[in-house]
């Protein structure tokens, strides 16, 4: 059957590598919109919300494209993918540029790394840049076939730290332990980047796109 | 923990990888995008491709090439070479690219990579520094930032300067020593050790790789985050596996 996947375009990052393994991974009936329209992303069968740059820019960014709404409203109702961003705006604060209200459909902060150097004394570089190791805490289907552990590619100096432990779905080791992925119900969103992830992330992508609730 | 990044990196002119690749099972030896997936199917952590057409007009090979890259190939992609504007960068990642390194635009106006950063966010710029050691032998270390291939200092004191780009918004540092640059004898240790310890942002090593034991020292001595070599990998003497797995013999923490 063939089904519609709106990637969310709020002008803040690069859009076009999480649309082109979106596309890599749909089936080939599917189709992958990029868009800023919220009655397109209210009417698609999923969503995937990207999203980089600083916090207080891409409310900025959503608000000018009159998306809050419209995301707040795919995030309760359908399958949803928050990437990056669009894991930490759906939170309730972040401490980024001295103090940012989000989009506050998760009780939480956003929180900056502090420490700057490990346990082994090894320094922690900011932004954490690279490969490193998912932890599944919960099973879930966008899970399968990714092994425990796996390494997957990030980008951020910030990360979400949930009120409700409830919705962990995965923690990442940087000199603290933080959460690099949520889950609750239709939604789940991630810290990482699944587009630049090689193999794995195309196969997280795959089961969000197969994902029946 | 996060694992240390193997980075080959190719240098495309007119659209053709140069130094002579010699791939046995790869059809068309200078074509880029083959060479990418090469790559990527043995494990590399990112891509750089550097840019080194002469001539204006045939910069826009490099675009194509990284959109057919990008749409196959899903691991970080860096472009640098003739980056200059903000419309270069533009261009580059609405090709696919997820960051553009930014080397002689940001000795003549630093200004550009402040903008840059704000503009598409710090996560995709890098900035490339060419340093060149410039201390006599009884003096302390010291390296001065070099343009033009080498050949003219911009009279910038290199971990000074890092600390500048960090300070101005960039994500990471590439840096290549011009000392090493094509020696094979090692990258320069006490280079990449000064400055990976004074910037709090990545560092990337390049410049002088000709064996494992060198991407080994660049992150045990050099203390670099990620490694970037050409030739080796270019000229298929390592596999970018064989790489990654000579270093996860010795301890370093790499994706396998």
């Amino acid at each position: 059957m063939t089904q519609t996947i709106a990637v969310i375009d709020y002008g803040m990052g690069n859009l076009r590598s999480v649309a082109k393994a979106v596309e890599h991974v749909a089936a080939a009936a599917d189709r992958v919109l990029v868009t800023d329209d919220p009655e397109q992303i209210l009417s698609a069968d999923r969503v995937v919300f990207p999203g980089q740059g600083a916090a207080r820019d891409c409310m900025a960014a959503i608000s000018d494209h009159h998306l809050n709404q419209a995301i707040l409203d795919a995030a309760k109702h359908k399958p949803f993918l928050g990437i990056c961003m669009g894991l930490q705006v759906l939170m309730a604060f972040s401490e980024e540029n001295g103090g940012t209200k989000l989009l506050q459909l998760l009780p939480g902060t956003v929180r900056h790394f502090e420490r700057n150097v490990a346990d082994n004394g090894e320094r922690l570089k900011i932004p954490h840049m690279g490969w490193n190791r998912v932890h599944h805490v919960t099973d879930h289907p966008l899970w399968r076939d990714i092994q425990q552990d796996s390494r997957f590619y990030f980008v951020h100096s910030y990360f979400v730290a949930p009120q409700d432990r409830e919705i962990i779905a995965a923690t990442t080791d940087y000199g603290i332990t933080f959460t690099s992925a949520v889950a609750r119900e239709n939604l789940f969103a991630v810290q990482f980047h699944p587009e630049k992830s090689a193999r794995d992330g195309l196969t997280l992508l795959r089961n969000f796109v197969q994902w029946n609730l | 923990m996060l694992a240390k990044r193997i980075i080959p990196c190719l240098d495309v002119d007119n659209g053709r990888v140069v130094k002579g690749v010699r791939f046995v099972d790869i059809r068309d030896a200078g074509d880029p995008v083959e060479v990418a997936r090469r790559y990527d199917r043995e494990g590399a952590d990112e891509i750089t491709f550097l840019d080194i057409t002469a001539s204006a007009d045939n910069r826009e090979t490099i675009v194509h090439v990284v959109e057919q890259v990008a749409s196959e190939v899903f691991i970080p992609l860096t472009v640098g070479g003739g980056i200059r504007t903000v419309d270069d960068v533009r261009r580059m990642l609405n090709a696919g690219a997820d960051k553009v390194g930014i080397n002689t635009a940001a000795v003549f106006n630093p200004e550009f990579v402040k903008e840059a950063a704000e503009r598409f966010g710090s996560q995709c710029i890098v900035v490339a520094i060419d340093a060149k050691r410039v201390s006599g032998d009884d003096e302390p270390l010291r390296w001065e930032v070099f343009t033009h291939g080498g050949r003219k200092s911009a009279g910038l004191d290199a971990i000074e300067w890092a600390k500048k780009m960090a300070d101005y918004g960039a994500g990471e540092i590439l840096l290549t020593s011009m000392d090493r640059d094509g020696t094979k004898i090692g990258f320069d240790l006490e280079l990449t050790r000064a400055i990976s310890r004074a910037v709090p942002i990545p560092v990337i090593a390049s410049g002088g790789v000709g064996n494992l034991d060198h991407l080994v020292a660049g992150v045990q001595e050099g203390e670099a985050d990620a490694v970037l070599a050409a030739s080796i990998f270019h000229f298929a003497q390592y596999s970018v596996g064989e790489a990654k797995q000579y270093m996860a013999d010795r301890g370093i923490e790499v994706r396998l």
